[in-house]
């Protein structure tokens, strides 16, 4: 199983990785992106999901996501595969 | 209708880590959207970013304040521009407006306000280092000399013959005030008698007129105490001499060395907490001065002071250039200013404020200068909300030493403006380019490139 999937995450951001015992917070963008790729979406598809949801350009958007992603890569919540 | 947008921010929750204060350094945040008014878009604008931003109100409105903390404790007193703090001229200007005389510790300096007008009898020289050439002039033109070493003596001396008179001079004290690290490089030692054969040095060479001494105990002193010590130590030091060898110390000049609300790295509390006011400074220092006075006898007091004056009254404006990711997890951003132009960063946290409202909670961060160099560090750790390209940052204070001591080194020095009593916005050093660096080059004709 994938860790992301492992991670119990509710709807106001609060996330426990079981595994560990860390908790962590995100903000409504942040839980956003998680959900998506829980789902496999791909960077491209998010940045255009972020885009439309969002009042955000997908430039600033996709600078947002890669640093998102190298965060959640530093907390060890992300494996290389998944990107 | 698009929701509105917000950097995508995680954060590791962390217990037992609550701030001391109490606020939790995740929602702080400090947003100043203009200086004395005059809003910060427009003035990087029109001047460009970095750039450095003195309030004439703020920095008037310092120097009335320690003017009235020590002329409301003691009759006499003369406050003295310490123009190693900022010897801009309109910042020179302003102080000389409010009555401040030059205090100077070079030749250059001393070239300096004369340029701008200041008679050199309202010039103080002090410093260990007088070329010669500038000791003829500040005797001929009557500026108060504090001597430093026996050499200088010698040298007054001389000029004394020179010139066919007998200057009146001071002399340079150092001694222990009970502070670290004690100052004990400029002038003569007290303790050790050091100080009182520079007096008879002078008294048996029969040239020159003792009539004041000078101290300067240390600088950012957190310490009203030591500034007592110093005025009762100099107090008895100039009875002695009076007593002695019959001169008339007419003056004390007890330096500067009071720090300004800036927050010193290594210090816990706040400047607000640590930072003791001008006026138990004052307090201290005129009670000292009156109770150790003979009666009827009131030596003019003189003070250097010029961080404590001058610091707040200066501002940053950088702007965020790029952010990045370190591989420790910590955020950093890249700013336009650096350590070339910030010299004070070495020892100061700034307060760092920003020019917009930016949502989502504060992560810490690292501020990075634009130099390819590893110390180019602004601060080191601070707490910001994710910042977009093009935010700009406020930095203060950096009023005092950075605008004498940058270096034009890797970028060009940027433009300084004066924001008036009025909010009238004046240029008062132009940003640098190639021509001011390339001035006084010379490339020999046989290394003339030919591409």
């Amino acid at each position: 199983m994938r860790k992301l999937e492992r991670l119990a995450i509710n709807d106001e951001g609060f996330i426990f990785d079981p595994e560990t015992g860390n908790s962590y917070t995100v903000n409504k963008t942040g839980l956003f992106i998680i959900k998506l790729l829980k789902e496999g979406k791909s960077e491209e598809e998010i940045v255009k999901a972020l885009s439309e949801k969002f009042d955000v350009s997908e430039e600033d958007a996709r600078r947002d996501l890669v640093d998102f992603i190298e965060q959640l890569r530093l907390y060890g919540l992300l494996e290389g595969e998944n990107v | 209708m698009k929701e509105a947008y917000e950097k995508p921010v995680i954060l590791k929750l962390k217990t037992g880590m609550m701030n001391k204060f109490g606020s939790s350094p995740a929602y702080i945040r400090k947003v100043r959207k203009e200086i004395d008014g005059v809003p910060v878009e427009e003035l990087v604008e029109k001047f460009g970013s970095p750039l450095f931003v003195f309030s004439e109100k703020k920095l008037r409105q310092k120097f009335r304040e320690v003017k009235n903390a020590f002329t409301l404790r003691y009759p006499n007193v003369e406050f003295s521009w310490s123009y190693k703090t900022n010897y801009l001229d309109a910042i020179c200007a302003v102080l000389h407006q409010e009555g401040e005389t030059a205090e100077v510790v070079s030749e250059f300096e001393y070239e300096k306000a004369r340029r701008l007008g200041v008679p050199g009898n309202q010039i103080i020289y002090n410093g260990p280092y007088k070329p010669y050439d500038s000791l003829v002039t500040a005797v001929k033109e009557g500026a108060r000399i504090n001597i430093d070493h026996f050499e200088e003596i010698a040298d007054l001396e001389r000029v004394a013959d020179e010139l066919g008179v007998k200057p009146r001079v001071g002399i340079r004290l150092n001694m222990d005030t009970g502070i670290h690290p004690q100052w004990s490089r400029f002038g003569f030692n007290l303790e050790s008698g050091q100080a009182l054969d520079a007096v008879k040095r002078i008294a048996s060479g029969g040239k020159l007129e003792l009539v004041g001494l000078h101290c300067h105990i240390g600088t950012f002193i957190l310490d009203p105490h030591a500034y007592e010590v110093e005025v009762k130590k100099m107090v008895d030091f100039a009875y002695k001499v009076e007593d002695q060898f019959g001169f008339k110390i007419e003056y004390l000049d007890i330096g500067g060395g009071f720090p300004s609300k800036n927050r010193l790295k290594g210090i816990y509390l706040p400047p607000e907490v640590a930072v003791p006011s001008v006026d138990e400074f004052a307090e201290r220092v005129c009670s000292a001065l009156l109770s150790s006075l003979r009666p009827g006898d009131y030596p003019k007091l003189i003070l250097e002071s010029g961080r404590a004056i001058v610091d707040e009254a200066g501002y940053l404006i950088t702007t965020v250039h790029a952010a990045k990711r370190l591989p420790s997890g910590l955020k950093a951003y890249v700013l336009d200013a650096g350590v070339n132009i910030l010299f004070t960063a070495f020892w100061y946290k700034f307060n760092v404020e920003i020019d917009r409202e930016v949502h989502g909670t504060s992560e810490p961060c690292v501020l990075y200068g634009p130099l390819c160099m590893n110390i180019d560090v602004v601060d080191d750790l601070t707490y910001l909300p994710p910042l977009p390209r093009g935010t700009r940052l406020i930095l203060s204070p950096v009023g005092a030493y950075n605008v004498t001591q940058w270096m034009q080194f890797i970028r060009y020095r940027p433009a300084v403006v004066l924001i008036g009593e009025n909010g009238e916005v004046d240029l008062i050093r132009e940003a640098e380019d190639l021509t001011d660096i390339v001035r006084r080059e010379k490339l020999p004709e046989r290394l003339k490139l030919e591409w």
